[in-house]
């Protein structure tokens, strides 16, 4: 299918799910592409993992009692990275063991309460890979409104985020209520994946918050940058993503994720610093200076 | 009246003694260093100033004010191993989040802000690589970083912890004379140090500790061994004295 025949396709009023699903795609890929930052930059790749499992059995509960998801996982998201905050400060055991055993229970817990569920396979594959129709026009507003909140909420403690990323000791000695702060950033890695399951699936959603921000780390140094090239990674990987997926009739989510994927492979290969490519260039071309200045 | 004075201090971590009865005051153009053993509680003390340990007896005050994260100036510079040096930051950047705590929620950098930050960098002489990011520095700049940024809160007491380890020896001098000068700017600086020899030759007051305050003195007093095996539990034959015999 040409690109051409995909506009026509999204301005088709019988495909009305079609462009839905493309608008809610992009609002999340750029708010877990600037949330993600922080998840890459700190090391939280498990935790985003642990939160995306964490959120099932919220969304199930919605699913059963035909509520919201998008407040439903909220709730349960939260519930999980509060508990996992709140027990990893037992020195005894470890923040990852901890979240390693509340994450599972709660990806568990939520099999269980979907099984009870009409229909339990199809919404199950649904909540996993990801589907693009039959997302309501409230949602829409929600996950606009929502991505709003989150991108505002970075934009003011941002400050404090990176102060507690650079150095915690240093954090609490200038008087940040580092596990305050802890909780807030866990909240927003939450919500921002509560937010993308929806197109993306839960077992996906990790590659919408950790591979944009990988990417766009590749690609700078500056801190600046790399918040506003993963949105703009993550968006337009979703965009095509979901192109490729209507053309060749490919699951939606997994078809954004190698999207995302290959948009990697290109940096980790072609990055004008970092890049393969050029440390092989500059290999070569240091290699005639014998003498060292 | 000491800018930094801390009197009768005791503190314990889990339930364990780790800081008994301490006495311990400096001034402004003090360079003291902090020497211990392993355990001694140095860093303990360090933290107990900052205020980020809960002290059960005694109190510690900074120009007469009680200590606190919010409440007194005192510069930290933490161990190094501590930073995320890998992080996309630039220098000045890195050096404003020491302001962070004064910035106040929801608050960015102001003009008295990158001031403050761009006098830290000319007073380390950093001020040429403001915009090269951290992860590109070695290791006696990066010492430095964490120097201004404890500096861009314009403090009155400077507290470094171990500023020398993993650094050669001529990075180890230059920060030395950088220390030597900070001392002497209407500031107290308190540093915790492994090396012995480079304390007795430049600090001009050294404070033995080992859970309490063994012995404070200028190092031209403290050529007796005697409160150095006090304070490192070793013989009369240890190495350690040696070197007090040939300063």
């Amino acid at each position: 299918m040409s690109i051409s025949e995909f506009i026509a396709d999204l301005t088709n009023p019988d495909l009305a799910f079609l462009p839905k699903a493309l608008l809610i795609a992009v609002m999340s890929s750029i708010v877990c592409g600037v949330v993600g930052c922080y998840v890459v930059l700190r090391g939280m790749a498990f935790i985003g993992d642990a939160v995306a499992h964490a959120v099932f059995p919220g969304l199930a509960v919605a699913f059963v009692l035909q509520g919201s998801l998008v407040v439903g996982g909220a709730v349960a998201g939260v519930v999980t990275a509060i508990l996992v905050a709140v027990f990893a400060q037992n020195r005894r055991v470890k923040e990852d063991s901890v979240i390693g055993v509340f994450y599972v229970a709660s990806f568990a817990l939520g099999i269980v309460i979907i099984s009870q569920a009409p229909g339990y396979a199809g919404s199950l594959q649904q909540f996993l890979f990801g589907s693009i129709t039959g997302v309501p026009d409230e949602d829409l507003y929600t996950v606009a409104l929502t991505g709003v909140v989150v991108l505002g909420a970075v934009l003011l403690l941002h400050q404090q985020f990176v102060t507690v990323s650079l150095d915690r000791e240093l954090a609490r000695a200038v008087g940040l209520r580092v596990f305050r702060l802890d909780i807030a950033l866990y909240v927003l890695v939450t919500v921002a994946i509560v937010i993308s399951v929806q197109t993306i699936g839960n077992i996906l959603v990790l590659a919408l918050l950790v591979t944009p921000a990988a990417t766009a780390r590749l690609l700078t140094d500056r801190l600046g940058i790399m918040m506003l090239l993963a949105p703009l990674i993550g968006g337009v990987s979703a965009t095509v993503g979901l192109y490729l997926s209507w053309s060749y009739d490919l699951p939606v989510g997994g078809t954004i994720v190698l999207a995302l994927t290959a948009a990697f492979f290109s940096a980790y290969v072609l990055a004008p610093r970092h890049g393969l490519v050029a440390k092989r260039r500059r290999k070569t071309e240091q290699q005639p200076t014998t003498v060292p200045a | 009246m000491s800018v930094l004075e801390a009197r009768g201090v005791t503190v314990a971590l889990g339930g364990r003694p780790v800081l008994h009865d301490v006495d311990l005051a400096v001034d402004t153009g003090e360079l003291t260093g902090l020497i211990g053993p392993n355990g001694a509680g140095k860093t303990t003390l360090l933290r107990s100033i900052l205020g980020l340990v809960r002290t059960s007896a005694g109190r510690i005050e900074v120009d007469g004010r009680p200590v606190g994260p919010r409440r007194s100036p005192v510069g930290y510079v933490p161990q190094r191993h501590e930073f995320a040096w890998d992080f996309p930051i630039s220098v000045e950047n890195a050096v404003m989040t020491g302001r962070s705590g004064r910035l106040g929620l929801f608050r960015r950098p102001g003009v008295a802000d990158w001031q403050a930050v761009g006098e830290a960098l000319d007073r380390v002489g950093m001020s040429e690589l403001a915009r090269r990011p951290v992860g590109e520095l070695s290791g006696g700049q990066r010492q430095r970083v964490l120097v201004a940024r404890a500096l861009a809160l314009q403090p009155r007491v400077l507290l470094l912890d171990e500023p020398f380890t993993g650094l050669d020896l001529p990075t180890q001098e230059l920060l030395t004379g950088l220390f030597v000068e900070l001392s002497r700017e209407d500031r107290a600086v308190l540093m915790t140090t492994h090396d012995l020899v480079g304390a007795l030759d430049t600090c001009t007051r050294i404070a033995l500790l080992n859970r309490t305050i063994v012995a404070d003195a200028p190092p031209s007093e403290l050529l007796d061994p005697e409160p150095w095996m006090r304070a490192f539990g070793v013989s009369e034959t240890s190495p350690l004295l040696k070197i007090l015999k040939v300063m």
